[in-house]
């Protein structure tokens, strides 16, 4: 997983609420079985004209220029800003990877959907939440102002603007430490293989059924 | 000390280890794999050089890409190219690995949400998990259950474990008796009306009062479908005399002395009396009538007797937005009549209503009547091989047949439009789904919400009907 640690890019506003993961990465994309190559597709139904096809290039397509990212000004932006329930809808951790394949390293929003939320720590995508009146003030700053960029220092949990007004977020500890280290979390439980095998030779004892019974 | 809810007793029993930051290692007792969400997870084991901690753990089949036309052909015969490797990766991940697979053309593959419970393969007392959020399902049996994504498919197949937070505890109750012609659909459609589409984050929901008890496993499950709709991944009822009926005789439910056993521990599945709940939502079943969806959030929902709402009546600026963009999408106008809008497709189907309770409710509706002249196509499409072996028994499918629905193999279909059931760019489409996102189930579709008696009467109407005028 790729390390976070102190990031600055130019941010773009992507404002609206409750933006679901079918509009991050609309199905038809996810049939791949990589990892990679969603950039060219994110946000394919607002950022394109016509309907996007798995395997299809992108130049040439007619473009929707009214749409954020495809305004030169936010071109090569990595920090989205974002409004309340970001991500909500299907599990499809294909929208962080869409995300993170288009360059966005980061995600400020005053609230997420819980499994992209999940999904995002996993991917080396840091997803930060600020107050409801923060944000309106980074959506007032980034409008005002061409190339505005934020920094991220995810050791100090601080947003910080071009000002220097510094903004601090929460993180949990465990999902920081690994995001610091770029740590696979996998490796990280299984160094607790012995407490897991303790607790499934008890849970074998109280439900034998929930075992050998599947194959 | 309070007494411990449904979901805190389920927790605190698959407890590993609690860290110091308030996150936990809980113990995963089942994973339902289907072909989207998992080969990236197979990928990742084989490029750490990792085995499945545990195989008897999973279970798996291939449901969204799969066509629901004629397939005897096998998935070489799938059409397009894309689907037909995702579908041939699941089946050479679960050879390779020796797991479990009812594959496309095995009687017993369906929708993982219906074909899980169906199969007991998800039980009372355990912890369930599937890259897919309407995994929220299956808390309806008294388990644990919620979706997750590919990188923790993969952390599950490694290690049998998943790192998480306890969630808070909400309680929905929905007291008295609902109307003649009101469904499960249209008791969680008005609950996400009620709480909104982010009201349940952060929240494990239990769907507690006379109604749910009333309800019959099919019908939790569909309010438990729903419950990632309001924004919680989990959604949970409480164990009774309906959940230990329907899993007797489940081919991987437990047998003999182990059935009493299990039983025994399943009837302390429920929230203690004096638990205390971190929200608590009351409602008044007389207040539900058939509910419809306008927009393109779940939570935009009203009553058959009502209206599309008008942005003008709305203060907040978010709302405001919300509905114009939703009405520009949907082809609306502010104030239009529910009963207005007409349609071009139905879809009746998906892991939310495809179970035979929901085919049953349909054929009701249609039956000696036909297929409305606008209505471009009407699809019903059963959860599982096994739940269209029964419809056919009971000759619900010469029903719909005869009435000008089409008759379909078992798959996600129109739900998501990821195999070739889909709509065309502007057409109204009363669908038994879950999700009425732009684009969802095609680009520029537009997808309305319903029960399956509702979208049986929009079939035999064109446009949205009360549905208790024709029952």
């Amino acid at each position: 997983m790729n390390k976070f640690t102190l990031h600055t890019g130019i941010a773009a506003p992507l404002d609206r609420a409750n933006v679901d993961t079918d509009m991050i990465i609309p199905k038809q994309f996810l049939k791949s079985i990589k990892r990679s190559g969603f950039g060219k597709n994110l946000f394919d139904e607002l950022r394109y004209l016509d309907e996007g096809q798995p395997d299809q290039s992108c130049e040439g397509r007619p473009l929707n220029t009214e749409f954020v990212l495809n305004q030169p000004r936010y071109q090569g932006a990595s920090v989205l800003l974002a409004r309340e329930n970001f991500g909500c809808g299907s599990s499809r951790e294909h929208a962080p990877w869409a995300l993170d394949d288009f360059g966005f390293r980061c995600v400020i929003a005053p609230s997420f959907a819980e499994i992209f939320y999940n999904n995002c720590f996993k991917n080396g995508l840091l997803p930060i939440v600020l107050r409801d009146e923060q944000l309106d003030q980074l959506f007032k700053e980034t409008a005002e102002t061409d190339g505005y960029q934020l920094s991220i220092d995810l050791e100090r949990q601080l947003v910080i603007t071009p000002s220097g007004e510094e903004m601090t977020f929460s993180i949990d500890g465990f999902r920081k430490h690994c995001l610091l280290n770029g740590l696979d979390d996998i490796g990280i439980t299984l160094q607790s293989a012995a407490d897991i095998r303790a607790y499934e030779a008890k849970r074998r004892q109280q439900a034998p059924w929930l075992f050998d019974a599947i194959k | 000390m309070a007494g411990k809810t449904l979901y805190d007793k389920l927790f605190d029993s698959h407890l590993v280890r609690t860290n110091d930051d308030g996150s936990a290692l809980i113990y995963i007792d089942r994973q339902v794999l289907h072909e989207v969400t998992s080969p990236q997870a197979f990928e990742g084991l084989r490029l750490a050089g990792r085995q499945p901690w545990r195989i008897d753990a999973n279970i798996a089949t291939p449901d969204h890409n799969v066509p629901t036309t004629e397939r005897s052909g096998g998935v070489d015969l799938i059409v397009d190219p894309v689907s037909k490797i995702q579908v041939k990766t699941l089946d050479a991940n679960c050879d390779e690995f020796g797991i479990l697979e009812f594959k496309m053309n095995d009687h017993r593959q369906g929708i993982v949400h219906v074909m899980a419970p169906e199969q007991g393969a998800i039980l009372p007392g355990t912890t369930a998990v599937c890259g897919d959020s309407h995994t929220a399902t299956l808390g309806a049996l008294g388990a644990l259950a919620h979706g997750i994504g590919t990188s923790e498919v993969e952390h599950v197949l490694a290690t049998q474990c998943l790192i998480t937070k306890k969630m808070q505890n909400m309680l929905v109750r929905v007291d008295g008796e609902l109307g003649l012609g009101v469904t499960p659909k249209d008791v969680v459609l008005h609950v996400i009306g009620v709480i909104g589409t982010a009201g349940g984050t952060g929240y494990a929901i239990e769907f507690g009062g006379d109604v749910f008890r009333a309800m019959s496993m099919e019908g939790r499950m569909t309010v438990c479908n729903m419950a990632i709709e309001a924004g919680a991944r989990v959604g949970l009822v409480a164990v009774d005399q309906i959940t230990v009926d329907y899993f007797e005789g489940r081919p991987f439910a437990p047998k003999g002395d182990q059935w009493d056993q299990a039983v025994t521990e399943w009837r302390d599945l429920v929230s203690d009396s004096d638990a205390e709940f971190d929200a608590v939502v009351e409602i008044n079943a007389a207040d539900i009538e058939p509910q419809v969806t306008w927009g393109t959030s779940p939570e935009m929902v009203v009553g058959i007797s009502g209206q599309v709402p008008n942005p003008d009546a709305e203060k907040d600026a978010v709302k405001i937005d919300g509905i114009n963009r939703a009405l520009k999408y949907m082809g609306l106008t502010a104030d239009q009549k529910i009963t207005d809008i007409q349609l071009d497709r139905v879809f009746i189907g998906s892991c939310t209503n495809s179970r035979i309770e929901d085919l049953r409710d349909a054929a009701k509706v249609v039956k000696g009547r036909k297929v409305a002249d606008n209505i471009i196509q009407a699809l019903v499409v059963p959860g599982s091989g096994l739940v269209k072996t029964q419809a056919e028994q009971e000759g619900l499918d010469k029903i719909f047949i005869e009435a000008g629905l089409e008759w379909r193999e078992p798959g996600c279909s129109m739900c998501l439009a990821m195999n070739p059931d889909k709509l065309g760019n502007g057409e109204h489409c009363a669908s038994t789904s879950n999700r009425n996102f732009e684009g969802r189930q095609g680009f520029g579709g537009r997808t309305h919400l319903v029960s399956p008696a509702m979208a049986a009467a929009a079939a035999v109407t064109g446009h949205f009907i009360d549905v208790r005028e024709l029952i």
